[in-house]
């Protein structure tokens, strides 16, 4: 799709940011660092060699193309802002709410048992509603239906903290979704990543598979993967959604982005899964 | 915004004389009163203005917090423990409220 | 000369890597930061040296910048941002427990210098200033 031409640019960008970043930090600017995530001990994957069909040759995380201090803040799980809301969520957890007086507690028990490698699951297809699920629709269904409770919105804390504490327990875990249950949503998903959209006529594929690891002004490229969401941004100084770093790109080249929570954002989410398969689940991240 | 929520890390022991490192967080926007909402009109400040942490009742050490602090503010110090007791901080907010936790350290 | 979207793509690569925010006309000036200074020190001069900044050397994002502090036989030490609208940032007071020493997380404007000043046991006062490139990287809202 791309001719040879970006490629060669491509290479032109990335020889010149390294020349100028050089100076800077000694590691080439243009290319992923190679440092290590262990996360209190615990080593979390983050370069895999991706699948076959996949237009990416090898998976990077997003975290290894982010500074050593944005770095560190994610290798402490004190020093990480997310886990502040998780604690809060893990309290939420035990609370019974709504008409039927359920907690999550009462049907799922222990979340640090009950939830390992579910978010690694995620994007799911829900055979009642007939339509792919992102963590966040299965927690409001549950909320709706199970416990009689109102829906928590996409973007609430409540929201954010409760699939931050449910995507903790699949840390560490390969990201992998059922491939042939979405495959027409992953489908979808692939067209919309290739699309430009807005008045700069951008499409994701443009930024995060032609020129990842190049520098778009001051932001270090990376392959746009969703592996650590809910993540907590220093741009934000707060935890979002992967729906909202969607709508951001959107709003950024003058797009009328889709909703958090739709069928299309839901399919963008399926196809980053797919994209991303094999890499570790880094929820909840800090990204810059 | 959710009641702020302090986490601190200590040691649980140390040996007498022994330095220790402490670190604490607390959930809390520190809004600076620089940022506009929407309509142009400045959101007023609201920070944590003041940490304080006393062992056995004196004080160690101290912040006067500003509100180029970033927000979920993060502050990290060292001390000398002399003796079994208890580590008390205190996060004080611009509304008054004061927020509170206490941890014990035993002598190893 | 038109330029397309990808020849704006490259350009704004290879040459902006380490692109500075340009301080706006409300940064602090030189004289509230000096204004601060003497707050601190009740107007007596300040020695070089003696105060160590930690701080990276570029910032990936001017909303948390972790910084730390120390200066040996320290009594307390304030903490400036000379290119933010206000320049006090915060001031560490330490206890006859506390090692003189201290770190946190700061906002940053712009590429700036933080300034260290540390009032010692004896009362006398020592300045140490460290310069930190803040870019205004991020995409994404």
């Amino acid at each position: 799709m791309f001719n040879g031409k970006l490629h060669g640019l491509t290479a032109a960008c990335a020889a010149a940011a390294f020349a100028v970043g050089g100076a800077a930090g000694g590691a080439a600017w243009a290319d992923p660092d190679d440092h290590e995530l262990v996360i209190d001990g615990e080593s979390i994957v983050t370069e895999v060699a991706a699948q076959p069909g996949n237009p990416l040759g090898t998976l990077y995380s997003g975290w290894r193309y982010r500074t050593p201090e944005t770095q560190a803040l994610q290798m402490d799980d004190f020093e990480n802002p997310v886990m502040l809301q998780v604690d809060l969520a893990r309290d939420v957890w035990s609370v019974a709410e709504g008409e039927a007086g359920k907690s999550c507690a009462l049907c799922h028990d222990d979340v640090e048992v009950s939830m390992i490698g579910v978010k690694a699951g995620y994007p799911k297809m829900n055979a009642g509603a007939g339509k792919a699920f992102a963590l966040e629709h299965q927690v409001n269904a549950c909320r709706t239906e199970r416990m009689g409770a109102d829906a928590w919105k996409w973007e609430s804390q409540d929201m954010i903290g409760m699939t931050a504490l449910i995507g903790l327990q699949s840390r560490g875990m390969p990201v992998d979704i059922d491939d042939d249950a979405l495959a027409p949503v992953i489908a979808q998903g692939k067209d919309i990543y290739n699309t430009r959209f807005g008045q700069l006529d951008l499409s994701c594929a443009n930024c995060h598979e032609d020129n990842n690891g190049v520098m778009i002004r001051a932001d270090h490229l990376s392959q746009g993967h969703g592996n650590g969401f809910p993540t907590y941004r220093l741009k934000w100084q707060g935890t979002g959604t992967l729906h909202r770093r969607f709508k951001g790109c959107m709003d950024n080249i003058r797009a009328e982005p889709y909703k958090r929570g739709s069928e299309e954002f839901t399919a963008l989410e399926a196809y980053i899964a797919w994209r991303g398969q094999g890499l570790s689940v880094e929820t909840p991240s800090v990204r810059n | 915004m959710a009641a702020p929520k302090p986490r601190v890390k200590v040691p649980n022991s140390a040996k007498v004389g022994e330095v220790i490192e402490v670190k604490t967080l607390i959930s809390h926007p520190m809004e600076s009163g620089q940022r506009k909402d929407k309509s142009g009109a400045i959101i007023p400040r609201k920070i944590i203005n003041k940490f304080v942490a006393t062992y056995g009742g004196e004080e160690v050490f101290s912040v006067d917090v500003g509100p180029a602090v970033s927000a979920n503010p993060y502050i990290q110090f060292s001390m000398k423990v002399p003796a079994a007791g208890d580590l008390h901080f205190a996060w004080t907010d611009d509304d008054g409220s004061v927020y509170e936790m206490t941890k014990s350290i035993a002598i190893a | 000369m038109t330029f397309t979207r990808r020849d704006t793509l490259v350009m704004g690569a290879g040459a902006a890597a380490l692109m500075a925010l340009p301080l706006s006309a409300s940064a602090a000036t030189d004289e509230a930061v000096a204004a601060a200074i003497a707050a601190f020190t009740g107007g007596a001069a300040t020695a070089a040296g003696g105060v160590d900044i930690g701080a990276p050397e570029i910032a990936e994002n001017g909303n948390t910048v972790p910084i730390d502090v120390s200066a040996d036989g320290a009594a307390s030490i304030l903490v400036l941002a000379a290119g933010n609208p206000n320049p006090g940032v915060a001031t560490f007071h330490f206890g006859a427990l506390a090692v003189p020493a201290a770190a946190t997380r700061i906002r940053l404007a712009g590429t700036q210098d933080i300034i260290a000043v540390a009032k010692m046991a004896d009362g006398s006062f020592r300045e140490a200033r460290r310069t930190v490139k803040v870019t205004i990287g991020g995409c994404g809202g």
